[in-house]
This record gives structure tokens, C-alpha cells and sequence, in this order.
């Protein structure tokens, strides 16, 4: 013990910094989470514009009419794993393309301005983009005027009341907004990759798409795993590019509306209780999402421990 | 590989958690299972429609904890989604400093264009306020709810607010009013303003909440041109007689097509008259939906133009809807009421805005096959106002001044609420330079005295638009029918819960 006062400890400094970030964690963003879980138990919503109904505890009322058959909850995690996957497959193969390029060590090429230039999507605002191509889109928009004058027909195609027309739209918007980010994280990982081994295959006579798919993907795996997550939560939370395209997702059907369309649809009557079950039901598929990449980063280090420690 | 095991198990977890709960819902909603059924069912919604209507409640009016401030006494707030209100302001109130609010009128006094200061002030030197929102996804009531909400405990008190016909009655039964009565305007003030806009402006007790200066019956616009080249000539008379109801209007459908033109622009732009005619509100006694035959009937006849290709497939605001109207549109006409025709179809049709051309002139308008109304602007005096004289001047002078309201219809077109200065314009020779010569304030002054109110609900606006957007997936052929109004009951309930599909 004597010896232990002794030894002036700087331990708590390390604590004291890091406060602010736990008072602002708790403040905005541990309370609003509790209060959602908490508002999910009520019926809370305003009647005919201006009555305020309840909070009265309901239990799990709110969950059970979400799971109901009548709401078809899956239909639109359907979707939004749809429209994901049709943003997300062009994305993840164009940005392997010219991170693949870019990096290439024989092609040399100068990447500055084409970084800056795939990431501009990216900075202009979701809701715009999504203003942008709905007017490019629309019946008597270019897209259209171009076609009719090409093709001679006299109805315009009207994208956004065809399914797939219409999802399609919004799987280009989110490709062109994102493949520019993903473009540049995959170079940096390949950036990352020792040349030496490159070198060695060449020599060897390995052709390129040999060292891409024997070398680049291998070493690169936990990025693209990495990508593919974090791109899955936020295409969980995809919202703004829909809802523009789709005007609030009730379009052909509701097959572009996403879970956080619906849950937008809740604000109308204030319905705090619909809407917290709803949050909560996308927290708890975000948090297994979440756990997935903490798993996946934390694999890359371990792997010289474990092998100390034995294998269970 | 034991993390591995450890996510995978708590997410599996997560999943039979999720499906337990799936389980105990459908246990639920079995107890009832007789009762449920796709789509539309005749019986249940005939047994819910005769239950009666819903009979909205006033609420308590809201109290105030805090006075308004000096400043907030010098200032009078206005809330507002557009210009047309300030603009008739500006023009038309007397106590109006333009002076002051550097305000410039257009050198041939027309609309639009203006120049008008930073600040803007009345005559007493009360600065005017403005507090303007869009309309566009109910931000313009958002901003208001969240307001008013806040009202009693702010010293910076609303003065007045604007409500549109579709949800004045969320507001006139809310707690935010002030009476009229109150705010100091008489029952002989208002006498000649149009009974239904009173019956609009009052609240569920009959007290009178807000007044308006406009009358908006509803008219069908169609074009001279294309009426010459289809039935020989473009007198509004004999075209009247052309459209006189539901059916003749359908066969001049098919006569406009044969000739390739397009009777109406879109899906919705008939629904106006179809819903101003029904014989129940949308809202029974019990809180349930209730669709009306006429509903069911503009479902039909929309149906029937998509599939004949008697309309252009547009929906209402669209842009394409917007081109229609100018003079590269082939549509005959559009139901359009007093607002629309100088606030919308007069910018629409001409080529350069503000400039006479295209089809300025090119217009006419008749009755059409059924009276209706659409829209209009009321003026509330807020619960808390702390300028109670100066609102009841503005609504005495905007609403009830003969001689102000015949200025703004010289001036702007606009169908304003004076029974006896209407009828006056009816028998004289005024006439629409836009509509080609044509007095069409004799044909208003013969539709505003038909409009009927007295099926228009709280709930009318919501339900109104998830109507028209489940319904168009059925007029492209995206679903059939009883999946339409599947997903009508399921977006109605999704807006307003405490509302039951009939029989469930």
C-alpha cells in the first residue's frame, strides 16, 4: 500500500478528459434511447390534429400491431435490403475497379483530381440529389425528352410507377453518392499492401487479375468486410433519397418504402408509441449489425494470441 | 470463433424474440377474425356510413401563463405558407404604411414583381411580421402546432394565423383561437359575407372563429381553341350544355380523344367534385372510415379515362400537370376554383410569365357537371393575441368592406365574400381579359350559393390525399382494386390511429 500512494498516478487525468464525451453521450444520446424504449410500452398520439391521447401503458401492444400480418413490417425490411443491394453491388464493383487502377503500380496514374471528383456526390445533400433526378426522371423531363425524340414514341416511360424503374432510380442515386467513399477507403487499404509481394508474383509470372484476386482481395478482406457493413447499417437507415423519389412511399404499392419511411409515417399523428416500438426494433437489428463489425475488426490482431492460448 | 458463436446466438435470440411477439399478434387479431376482409366490403362500410357522422368537439381554449411583451405589443405576427394573404394586405388594408415598408406597386398595377422593404409597418407604426413556412409535407402546420403549442409561456405572442379549408376544422376546434366575437367583429359585419364560409369558419359549437375574404366555388376551365376544333364553337353556354353531367361529360371525353386531345390533365383532377358531393362524411360516430358511393363513383370514371386514355396520367401539382395548362398541353380543361384561375391557370398558360402570351385569352369557363368548391383561406385571431384591435380591423376591413373586397376582385380577379357586391359584378359587364371577355363572376355568383360544408370533417385533408395516392396504383394497374383500398385504410389508420376500417 505505502508503496503504491507513492507513485503519483496520472490515471485519473485520462478520466477527467474523457467526461465531456460521456456527459454529452448521456445527455443526447443514452437518455433519447432509454425514453424510446420507454415510450414503446404507451399509446401516445395526438387525435384530430389537437387532442392529446394517453401516454396510457399498453405493454407490448405497439409491438404485437407492428409484427401483425396487416402491417408488413417484413415487406419493408424487404425493401430496404432491396434497394441496399441494388446501391451496393455496383458500388462495391466500380470502386474495386478504380481502387484496383488507381493503385496499380504499373499504370502510374496521377489520382488527385479523380478522388476529389468521385467524391463531389457525396458532398451535395441527399435530398437534392434526390430533387435532381426526380426532375430528370420525371414524364417531361430530359431523360424522357431524350428518349421520345430517339425512339419516336409518343408516351413518355414513367419511372417512378414501375417497380423496378423506380427502385432502380434510387439504387443509381445512392451508387453515385457512395462509390466515390468506398473508392477511396479500398485504395487505402491497398495502399497498405506491402508492394514487395506484388513485385515477388510479377516475377513469378503472375498476370494481374492473378495478384488482384491471389493478393489485393485477400489482404484487403476486412475493409471490404468493413464496407459492407457499416454501408448495410446506413442502407438500414435509408431515407431521405426514397422519399423524395418515391413522394413518401406510397407509390406503386409501397414497394420502395423503407423501415425508416415507415417510421416517418408515424409522425403525422405524433404517435410516439408506434414510433418508439419501430426504433427500437431497427436499434436491436442495427445493434446485431453493429456487433457484427466489432467482431469482424477486432479478428485482425487477435489471431497471434489465440494461437499462443490454444484454440478451444 | 467464441465471439462468433456469442453474436450468433444473441442475434438468433433477437430473432425467436421477434417471431414470439409475431405469434401473440396473430392470436389477437384471430378473436376478431370474422370480421376482417380484403379490400372494400359494400356491407360494412353501408352499416358504418348509416351510424351516423363524427361530431368534432371545441376544445378548452388554451390559457395564458405569460403576457405578451412590449415588443411583442408593437408587433403584430402573422403566420402564413404563401404570399397571396400579404399581397392583399399590402394592396388593399388602408392602415397599410407603404411608405414605410418601402413597398413599390407595378407600374400597370398588376400582380407579382413588387418590391417591398426588410420591415414593414402599419400606419401607427405596429411593425408587420410575417412568419412564412411551405406547405409541402405539412411543414406550414408543423411550425404552427409546435407555436402555438408554446404560445402560453412566450412573451412573443402569435397575432393571427392562416387556415386553408382542408384543415381549418383542426384548428377551429383546437385550443389556439380567439373568437371573432371576441376579437370585436359583429354578427351585422359579417352579414354579407357567404353563409358556407361562415359554417367553415366556425367551430363545433356554431361560435364563429374565423373569417375569410374570399368565396371559392369551383368552375371547369377549358380552352377556346380546342373547344372550336371538337364541338364548332367555344361559347361557354353551349359548352355548359356539352357538359352538363356526369355522362355527357364522359362522351365528350370520347369525342376530345377521337380528335386527339385529353379531357382532363390527370387522376385527381376531377376528385374535387366527386368529394364536395357526398352524401356522408368520411367519418362515422363510431371513428370509423367511411367511403362514400360518390368516392367509389370518381374511382370508376378515373379508372375508366386511364384505361381509354382520356386523361395524360399526370397527378395534381405535378410538373407535367403545371405544362398541361400551357400551349403545348393538349388537355381541354381543369376544375379550377376562384383562386385557381388567376393565382394558377393564369401563370400556367402563359409562355413567359407576366406576359399575355401563349394562351392568355384562350380560356374560358363554364358550371361544369357538378357544383363544388375547393380550397380558400381563413384568417384566425390566436388564442393570446396580444393586438386584438389591430387584427379585428384587418379581418373588418379585409372581410367585411364592400367597397375593399369589389377593389381586390378589379385588381386580382379573386371571387370575394360579398353576396351583394358579387351579384352586383354578375349583372354588370365585367369581364376577365384572360378568359377572353368573359364575366365569370356571374357564373361563381350562381355556383357559391350551392356550396355545402356541411360534410367537410376534421379528418377531410389527411384522407383526402392517402385516398388519392392508394387509388392511383389502381387507375395505372400496379394493383387491383381491393389492394388499393387495402393500403387506403392502412395509410389512413397509419395517420390517424384512433381511426377504425368499418366492421373490424
Amino acid at each position: 500500500m505505502m508503496v503504491k500512494r507513492k507513485s503519483i498516478s496520472y490515471a485519473k487525468w485520462g478520466y477527467i478528459f474523457i467526461i465531456p464525451f460521456f456527459v454529452v453521450f448521456i445527455i443526447f444520446n443514452l437518455v433519447p434511447l432509454v425514453s424510446t424504449f420507454y415510450n414503446s410500452f404507451f399509446e401516445n398520439y395526438i387525435a384530430q390534429g389537437y387532442m392529446q391521447i394517453g401516454p396510457n401503458w399498453v405493454g407490448m401492444d405497439n409491438y404485437s400491431t407492428l409484427f401483425s400480418p396487416d402491417t408488413e413490417l417484413s415487406k419493408y425490411l424487404g425493401n430496404t435490403f432491396v434497394l441496399w443491394l441494388l446501391g451496393f453491388i455496383p458500388q462495391i464493383f466500380f470502386s474495386l475497379l478504380f481502387a484496383s487502377w488507381f493503385t496499380d503500380l504499373r499504370l502510374k496514374l496521377k489520382t488527385g483530381a479523380y478522388k476529389v471528383i468521385f467524391y463531389l456526390p457525396n458532398v451535395i445533400m441527399a435530398a437534392a440529389m434526390g430533387m435532381l433526378f426526380f426532375t430528370l426522371f420525371s414524364p417531361n423531363g430530359p431523360i424522357n425528352d431524350i428518349y421520345m425524340k430517339i425512339t419516336g414514341a409518343a408516351e413518355p416511360i414513367r419511372y417512378f410507377d414501375n417497380v423496378w424503374t423506380q427502385r432502380s432510380v434510387i439504387a443509381i442515386i445512392n451508387f453515385l453518392m457512395w462509390y466515390g467513399n468506398t473508392t477511396i477507403m479500398l485504395m487505402a487499404a491497398i495502399n497498405g499492401i506491402d508492394t514487395s509481394l506484388y513485385e515477388s508474383a510479377q516475377i513469378d509470372g503472375a498476370n494481374p487479375t492473378q495478384t488482384f484476386w491471389k493478393i489485393t482481395i485477400p489482404l484487403i478482406r476486412p475493409i471490404l468486410l468493413y464496407v459492407l457493413i457499416t454501408s448495410l447499417i446506413g442502407g438500414l437507415q435509408m431515407y431521405d433519397v426514397p422519399q423524395i423519389i418515391t413522394k413518401n412511399g406510397e407509390n406503386v404499392n409501397r414497394t420502395s418504402m423503407t423501415l425508416v419511411m415507415y417510421l416517418q409515417k408515424h409522425l403525422f399523428s405524433k404517435n410516439y408509441g408506434m414510433a418508439g416500438a419501430l426504433s427500437v426494433i431497427l436499434f436491436i437489428i442495427a445493434g446485431v449489425l453493429s456487433m457484427l463489425v466489432f467482431f469482424f475488426v477486432q479478428e485482425r490482431d487477435p489471431k497471434a494470441k489465440k494461437k499462443k492460448g490454444g484454440n478451444k | 470463433m467464441t465471439k462468433l458463436k456469442r453474436v450468433l446466438a444473441g442475434s438468433l435470440a433477437v430473432l425467436m424474440a421477434g417471431s414470439a411477439l409475431a405469434a401473440c399478434s396473430k392470436k389477437d387479431s384471430g378473436g376478431n377474425g370474422d370480421t376482417s376482409y380484403k379490400g372494400f366490403n359494400e356491407e360494412a362500410n353501408k352499416k358504418a356510413a348509416e351510424a351516423g357522422a363524427f361530431k368534432p368537439t371545441k376544445a378548452e381554449t388554451q390559457k395564458q401563463n405569460t403576457e405578451g411583451s412590449e415588443e411583442s405589443k408593437k408587433q403584430i405576427r402573422i403566420y402564413t405558407w404563401n404570399e397571396e394573404f400579404k399581397e392583399r394586405l399590402r394592396c388593399y388594408y388602408p392602415e397599410y404604411d407603404k411608405e414605410a415598408s418601402e413597398f413599390e406597386v407595378n407600374e400597370d398595377g398588376s400582380q407579382g414583381a413588387r418590391k417591398v422593404g426588410e420591415h414593414e409597418y402599419l400606419k401607427d407604426g405596429t411593425e408587420i411580421v410575417w412568419v412564412t413556412t411551405p406547405n409541402t409535407d405539412n411543414q406550414y402546420q408543423n411550425k404552427l402546432d409546435e407555436d402555438l403549442k408554446n404560445q402560453a409561456d412566450s412573451d412573443m405572442k402569435i397575432d393571427m394565423f392562416l387556415v386553408e379549408a382542408d384543415y381549418a376544422m383542426k384548428y377551429l376546434n383546437g385550443p389556439y383561437t380567439m373568437s371573432v366575437a371576441e376579437v370585436g367583429l359583429t354578427d351585422s359585419d359579417t352579414a354579407d359575407q357567404y353563409e358556407y364560409t361562415k359554417v367553415a369558419g366556425s367551430d363545433a359549437n356554431g361560435t364563429l372563429q374565423a373569417v375569410s375574404w374570399q368565396a371559392t366555388p369551383g368552375l371547369f376551365a377549358y380552352r377556346r381553341d380546342i373547344a372550336k376544333d371538337v364541338f364548332g364553337t367555344d361559347d361557354p353556354e353551349k359548352i355548359q350544355a356539352e357538359l352538363a353531367d356526369w355522362d355527357k361529360f364522359n362522351a365528350a371525353a370520347a369525342k376530345l380523344k377521337e380528335a386527339g386531345y385529353f379531357m382532363l390533365s390527370g387522376y385527381d383532377d376531377s376528385y374535387r367534385v366527386f368529394s364536395n358531393n357526398v352524401t356522408y362524411p368520411w367519418v362515422n360516430a363510431n371513428s370509423e372510415i367511411v367511403i362514400d358511393d360518390n368516392l367509389l363513383k370518381w374511382v370508376d370514371q378515373t379508372k375508366e379515362f386511364t384505361d381509354k386514355g382520356y386523361n395524360n396520367k399526370t397527378s395534381l401539382w405535378a410538373p407535367e400537370w403545371n405544362a398541361d395548362q400551357g400551349s403545348k398541353g393538349k388537355v381541354f380543361g381543369f376544375f379550377y376554383s376562384t383562386w385557381g384561375i388567376d393565382f394558377t391557370l393564369a401563370g400556367n398558360a402563359e409562355d413567359n410569365k407576366g406576359q399575355k402570351d401563349g394562351l392568355y385569352g384562350k380560356y374560358a369557363v363554364c358550371a361544369g357537371p357538378q357544383a363544388y368548391f375547393w380550397g380558400g383561406t381563413w384568417m384566425v385571431a390566436s388564442a393570446g393575441c396580444d393586438n386584438k384591435d389591430k387584427v379585428a380591423d384587418i379581418m373588418k376591413q379585409l372581410t367585411c368592406n364592400k367597397d375593399i373586397l369589389l377593389d381586390i376582385t378589379k385588381g386580382t380577379q379573386d371571387y370575394t365574400n360579398t353576396k351583394s357586391g358579387m351579384e352586383e359584378y354578375a349583372s354588370t359587364d365585367f369581364k376577365s381579359e384572360f378568359l377572353g371577355g368573359q364575366n365569370h363572376i356571374a357564373l361563381f355568383a350562381e355556383a357559391a350559393p350551392k356550396i355545402d360544408f356541411s360534410k367537410v370533417g376534421p379528418y377531410d385533408q389527411g384522407l383526402n390525399e392517402s385516398f388519392q395516392s392508394a387509388m392511383k396504383d389502381y387507375f395505372t394497374g400496379k394493383v387491383d382494386k381491393d389492394t388499393a383500398f387495402d393500403n387506403f385504410y392502412k395509410s389512413a389508420i397509419e395517420k390517424y390511429p384512433e381511426l377504425k376500417k368499418p366492421g373490424k
